[in-house]
């Protein structure tokens, strides 16, 4: 929490806790105190932060986290966070914040290791959300073994944020042999997804105001570093390229690959799952689940003689239980991912183009 | 999902394959125009074309809202956005429609212009009454499907004296459009039509009578799901063959002889026919399109803020004017995926998903 460790180390060594009222987390708001570096802001971390996030390495006050990392090449990975609403189906701003990032992180095959995050706080953000958040995000990184060990918080003023924006940055490490990264697939790879697309983005839109349509559909938000381990374990060096498909979903992350590979993919639309729900509410906002978000699924492009034990492995695990082979990397230089359609033609699966919206007729 | 799943069965797909393989006379042409940007929407997502004969020729047709909007007219949008200080509500297909100067409503909007992305003409009415003291304007397009929602909320501000609110009306009508595709002076060798579907919802089936009659061309109203297509294609060969030259209604589910009368009644009161309209591709043509009924003049956003008429020329080498008449097709474009792509439309047929370039560059290029 950059400097504010300081007040908040003064706060509890020279001024007696009575000095201060306590923060009024049931009808109390940010405002411009709480990030002036004053004993307000120290109080605020004090009281929400290092209370819920608590770990040794927080513990050790300083404007940084100091540890050994263990044996191994590591990664880093960022990721910000500006989802508006804050709260929606099946989880919020803050259990997203230690997914997505853990997920970037993950997608290279490594264990991740610890998390920071930066907090954007705009002035009027009642605390009563700002601590629900908090202990969803804190919540998450403690299932997920992965502690927030440093941090800051800004402040904004009013109509400059979106309530709040939330930044984590991971680092983790690689174990020895896995290879994993997106230029490395290869023709007759073979392509797999661990389950259901799009599962996210409807959630997300449904709960935004003035797309008001009822679903049972929850955000599908979980870190899935346990399944790339489960994944690793079984076939440890077959495993080529790794990619959550979150922004642009399914159709976007393949594309990338495809590029960044130099490589084609063949899908078949019929081996890809999609919830009854998911389609449905598609169908009525004119979007192609291929483009929708996901942030709990991942793509694995694989040998194809290692792709029946990857699977096994996939499903064996509960975020896994859907995955699918869903088609196979194929030579092309124009780099075309094409789709067998579930209703017998061909197309191409091409990039999506600017924000996803509906249709007018 | 269910009406919906029913109408993409690859096992009837594969029947109806069957049925028109059977069918076609392998020696003539089939050269059906889909009228609806939905159809070509459908056609190319689903790979409809994958499953016909070689001699069954899709030839896009102008029924894409955003596509056949002159250029001028975005002009004179970006004008009330920037010029008039309203905020200006629009369908989110229009934001990226290049106007003039290589300016657009998303570039408006960057430049600091109140342009906002409704999702339903109800939430223009909201904004109207949210902002009292800003004049609102609905950017308003589309054929007979989006122009009853366009004519309750006129309606209703009128009724709720909702004085801060105007439409900036372009709904343009279908029949007007088939005509001038059919009398063209060096008309389009079209053997028949793949008739609009929600269109036809509104207008009735009973609409097209006078252009199958008078032009020999059978026209089968089809719903917008593969199948339908399919279906579709199949009824309009068999006319063909048979030398017959009937409208037809595919989409029963749906569409009715007479459409839907309370719908026809409410656009009767509100709007009235213009004179003359001009449509990207296809010109001007006289009765075309409609304008605010002088009953409700007060809401017509072109004579309260005066807009000048704009004519103004589509981009050089840009052949969208020519696929929107189904004289050429996208690949025929020489700025098609080189100075022309979805994230850099030049013309308007690369801009919304049921534009033919932006269909056949997205789902079918690989087809080239």
């Amino acid at each position: 929490m950059g400097e504010s460790k300081l007040f908040f180390l003064q706060s509890k060594i020279i001024v007696p806790k009575s000095y201060l009222s306590r923060l009024n987390l049931a009808t109390g708001k940010v405002d411009l105190s709480h990030g002036a570096g004053g004993r307000a802001m120290a109080q605020l971390i004090d009281e929400l932060f290092i209370k819920h996030f608590d770990n040794e390495l927080l513990r050790q006050h300083n404007d940084q986290a100091l540890f050994t990392p263990p044996a191994g090449r590591l990664v880093i990975s960022t990721d910000g966070h500006v989802i508006s609403p804050l709260f929606f189906p099946g989880g919020d701003i803050g259990s997203l914040a230690v997914h997505g990032t853990l997920n970037d992180v993950a997608m290279s095959g490594a264990v991740p290791l610890y998390l920071a995050a930066g907090f954007i706080l705009e002035e009027g953000l009642p605390l009563a959300e700002l601590e629900q958040i908090v202990i969803s995000m804190a919540a998450a990184a403690r299932l997920a073994g992965t502690p927030i060990v440093t941090g800051d918080t800004k402040v904004v003023e009013r109509g400059k944020g979106d309530g709040v924006f939330i930044t984590t940055t991971g680092v983790g490490v690689v174990p020895e042999g896995v290879l994993i990264s997106g230029e490395r697939a290869r023709p007759g790879c073979a392509i797999l997804l661990s389950g259901s697309i799009g599962d996210h983005g409807v959630a997300v839109m449904a709960g935004r105001e003035n797309l008001q349509f009822g679903t049972s559909i929850l955000s599908d938000s979980a870190a899935l570093h346990t399944l790339v381990a489960a994944m690793v374990a079984v076939a440890p060096t077959d495993i080529h390229c790794l990619r959550d498909p979150t922004r642009g979903g399914l159709a976007t992350a393949l594309n990338e690959l495809a590029q960044q590979s130099g490589v084609g993919m063949l899908i078949a639309e019929a081996q890809i799952p999609v919830k009854a729900e998911v389609k449905a509410a598609c169908e009525i906002l004119g979007l192609d689940p291929l483009y929708v978000a996901n942030e709990g699924k991942l793509v694995c492009i694989c040998a194809a003689s290692a792709a029946e034990r990857i699977l096994a492995a996939m499903r064996s695990h509960p975020l896994g239980g859907d995955a699918m082979r869903i088609g196979e990397v194929i030579a092309d230089p124009n780099g075309f991912v094409q789709m067998l359609t579930g209703f017998g033609g061909r197309r191409i699966v091409d990039w999506p183009v600017g924000e996803l919206l509906p249709r007018i007729c | 999902m269910k009406y919906i799943s029913e109408f993409r069965r690859q096992d009837l797909a594969q029947q109806l394959a069957a049925a028109i393989q059977q069918t076609v006379v392998p020696e003539r042409q089939y050269r059906l125009m889909e009228f609806c940007g939905g159809h070509t929407h459908a056609i190319f997502r689903y790979g409809v074309q994958d499953l016909l004969p070689a001699n069954v020729e899709f030839i896009h047709g102008p029924g894409c809202p955003v596509c056949v909007l002159p250029t001028g007219r975005i002009d004179n949008a970006i004008q009330l956005a920037e010029q008039h200080d309203v905020i200006l509500c629009t369908y989110a297909d229009l934001m990226r429609v290049p106007a003039t100067a290589r300016n657009s409503l998303l570039k408006a909007k960057a430049g600091g212009a109140d342009i906002r992305m409704v999702y339903s003409t109800q939430d223009v009415l909201n904004i109207a009454r949210e902002n009292p003291a800003r004049s609102v304007v609905f950017f308003a397009i589309g054929f007979e499907t989006t122009t009853p929602p366009t004519a309750v909320v006129i309606k209703q501000a009128k009724a709720a004296g909702l004085t801060n609110f105007s439409v900036f009306c372009n709904h343009v009508l279908t029949p007007a459009a088939m005509q001038a595709i059919l009398a063209a002076p060096q008309p389009v060798a079209i053997d028949g039509f793949l008739g609009p579907s929600h269109v036809s919802a509104v207008i009735g089936s009973s609409a097209y009578q006078p252009f199958a009659a008078r032009y020999g061309k059978p026209i089968v109203i089809a719903g917008f799901e593969p199948l339908d297509v399919m279906q579709s294609v199949l009824m309009l060969i068999r006319q063909l063959n048979a030398g017959r030259s009937e409208v037809e209604n595919e989409y029963a589910r749906a569409v009715t002889p007479a459409g839907n009368l309370k719908a026809q009644a409410l656009m009767q009161e509100i709007f009235a026919i213009r004179p003359q309209f001009e449509w990207r591709g296809l010109g001007l043509i006289p009765n075309s399109a409609l304008q605010l009924h002088a009953d409700y003049a007060e809401f017509d956003a072109e004579q309260r803020f005066n807009l000048p008429a704009i004519s103004a020329s589509d981009a050089k080498g840009c052949e969208c004017p020519a696929i929107l008449r189904g004289a050429k097709k996208p690949k025929d474009c020489k700025l098609l995926g080189t100075v022309c792509t979805p994230e850099n439309p030049m013309g308007s047929c690369m801009v919304s998903s049921e534009g033919a370039c932006a269909a056949y560059w997205s789902y079918g290029r690989l087809r080239a």
